[in-house]
């Protein structure tokens, strides 16, 4: 049997469509790299049988000379925020275990009706909220790289760390994420992978668990840009099931991809030079910003002078959001119920979600429930919804004087698992540089760039103005080609 | 501002989270980081700045007045939305007894 597993999106939708392979030797080849891989716990649970059933789909429609999807014959990983109709979907939280939806969202019914096949429901952190992949109830995800000369598990970032390890171990060829705050880009940099948070409302949010409304956006995760156009396109566009889609057409992202740099300015925020940023993160940023100019584009200095302010605003929003929403969880319509002998229903809601949410989770709901209530509510959640303003603010300004901004996705790179558990602030300042897109709700992609000398990736921020993919997308492809990032982690699983 | 060990156990109370002693003991600290953390926003001078109210300008659309107009949000699927129930009775979402 051929090994398919190297093969990224466009190669295999393109040997499948010419008759070089079929999509079920395709499907079959992932199957089992998925299997044999149980020791990366990428994945909650696992469907081969649905990937054959996709891929079936596809070989026959080419037999009777049908026009295939853009993603025809493409097994993908599921991250397991995405409701799909008949297979549990969990958020990676105890009090959704069990849950089989009996409904499909928006973002992955458009893949499968691309062609996509399922390979199985990714792991990521509880309710997406984490950065590190070590606060779901179903398990760390270890990711495939390891620092040389160690054996430590080292984190494939979060929340989408199950995507984002499923990907760089080449058991999926490529993966939905989310990022409310850096969830598909920070994971993307730990490992070595492209991924691209749109626009703000691109793909539709109908059918993803929510964590904070405003900031949730899907993207795709592969291991090239590429790839990340195709998928992206298979992704979005409008949806009237969520109120906030938008309704503006989707352009041939992957038709319009162009390295050419020429007559683009690129703009390096000076406020992102900041403290505690590891040597080998600002040297890459460096060697960005020459390969950029080696494409042609001009570089100048721009001023975000509120990035300082982001974070700590988005852990006011964020979790307000999350308060909100994840107030359904009430052990009645669905998911886990914990009813005490003799409780009454005050009771069995409080019982359910103490047995139901993990630490991180009830943290953020706390958070949230104190800066809304009553006499905090200004001081806190106006104050960061005005602070939110002037982020955005600053890049409108920015945006005058460059086309796209290059910016490190992180400032360190993976940490070993279980080595910042003692306090959430270290971990949520991983964020740092990825936020402040979040909030402005702007097009952000992570692409690698390099590896340190302890052989662990690298990966660089673009960000561009609101629907302005394509910028992003181009300028990550002239940052790709010059790159020339080939590193593979060793396969020891 | 930091907050008191009542005031985390008065706000999981309105979370509806029940709490434990053990598990005040860390949350109290932790809680008080990360509120101590958020508070620099207080140096931001946002005077005359309105908070952001749409990440993306767009109109709120409103959909045909249309029963159904979109089976998958419409009704008629009472076997669909009880289906993951903890409990169901009789077609409704079974719960504790609420009045005496």
């Amino acid at each position: 049997m051929t090994d398919f597993t190297n093969f990224g999106v466009r190669e295999i939708r393109d040997g499948v469509a010419a008759g070089d392979f079929s999509a079920r030797e395709v499907a079959e080849s992932f199957n089992t790299a998925v299997e044999a891989a149980s020791e990366l716990n990428a994945f909650i649970v696992t469907t081969p049988e649905k990937a054959l059933e996709a891929a079936d789909a596809v070989d026959a429609a080419r037999a009777k000379g049908e026009v295939l999807g853009s993603m025809a014959g493409v097994p993908i990983g599921m991250k397991d925020l995405f409701a799909t109709d008949g297979v549990q979907t969990t958020a990676a939280s105890h009090i959704l275990e069990g849950f089989i939806p009996r409904y499909e969202s928006t973002v992955s019914a458009k893949l499968w009706e691309a062609g996509c096949g399922m390979l199985g429901k990714l792991n990521l952190d509880q309710f997406a909220m984490g950065s590190s992949n070590e606060t779901s109830y179903f398990g760390n995800v270890a990711s495939p790289w390891r620092k040389e000369g160690t054996n430590a598990a080292m984190s494939p970032g979060g929340s989408s760390g199950g995507s984002s390890a499923a990907v760089a171990a080449r058991i999926a060829p490529a993966a939905t994420g989310t990022d409310t705050g850096g969830s598909i880009r920070q994971p993307a940099a730990f490992t070595g992978i492209c991924g691209i948070k749109p626009t703000y409302g691109r793909c539709s949010r109908w059918g993803v668990v929510a964590f904070a409304s405003s900031l949730d956006q899907a993207g795709p995760m592969a291991r090239s840009v590429e790839d990340c156009a195709i998928m992206l396109g298979a992704m979005a566009g409008f949806d009237p099931k969520d109120s906030t889609s938008l309704d503006a057409p989707v352009p041939d992202w992957f038709g319009g991809l162009d390295a050419d740099m020429r007559g683009k300015r690129v703009g390096i925020p000076k406020e992102y030079r900041m403290e505690g940023t590891d040597q080998a993160i600002l040297d890459s940023w460096d060697k960005g910003a020459e390969w950029l100019r080696d494409a042609g584009a001009e570089i100048v200095e721009v001023s975000l002078p509120h990035t300082k302010y982001a974070l700590p605003a988005y852990y006011i929003v964020a979790p307000a959001e999350a308060s909100s929403n994840l107030a359904r969880y009430d052990g009645v319509r669905y998911g886990l119920r914990d009813l005490p002998e003799g409780a009454g229903l005050q009771d069995m809601y409080a019982a359910t979600r103490a047995a139901g949410f993990g630490d991180e989770v009830k943290r953020r709901v706390m958070l949230g429930t104190y800066v809304l209530s009553a006499g905090f509510y200004d001081a806190y959640y106006t104050q960061a919804m005005k602070v939110r303003t002037l982020v955005q603010r600053d890049f409108d300004a920015a945006f005058e004087q460059c086309d796209v901004i290059l910016a490190p996705t992180t400032p360190t790179p993976s940490f070993p698992l279980n080595s910042l558990n003692d306090d959430p602030l270290t971990m949520y300042l991983n964020d740092v540089f990825a936020v402040p897109a979040s909030l402005a709700g702007l097009p952000a992609m992570s692409v690698p760039a390099t590896v340190t000398e302890d052989g662990l990736p690298l990966g660089l921020q673009i960000v561009g103005r609101a629907m302005d993919e394509q910028g992003v997308l181009n300028a990550g492809l002239a940052i790709e080609q010059r790159a020339g990032f080939t590193a593979k982690p060793e396969k020891w699983w | 501002m930091s907050v008191t060990r009542e005031e985390v156990a008065k706000i999981a109370q309105l979370a509806r989270i029940k709490m434990g002693e053990e598990d005040l003991d860390h949350l109290v600290p932790e809680f008080n980081n990360i509120l101590t953390w958020v508070e620099q926003l207080g140096e931001v001078d946002t005077s005359g700045v309105e908070p952001m109210t749409a990440v993306i300008p767009q109109a709120l659309r409103l959909r045909d007045d249309v029963i159904d107009a979109d089976p998958k949000t419409g009704g008629g699927r009472q076997d669909d939305v009880l289906a993951n129930a903890p409990v169901a009775e009789h077609g409704f979402y079974g719960v504790p007894k609420v009045i005496e």
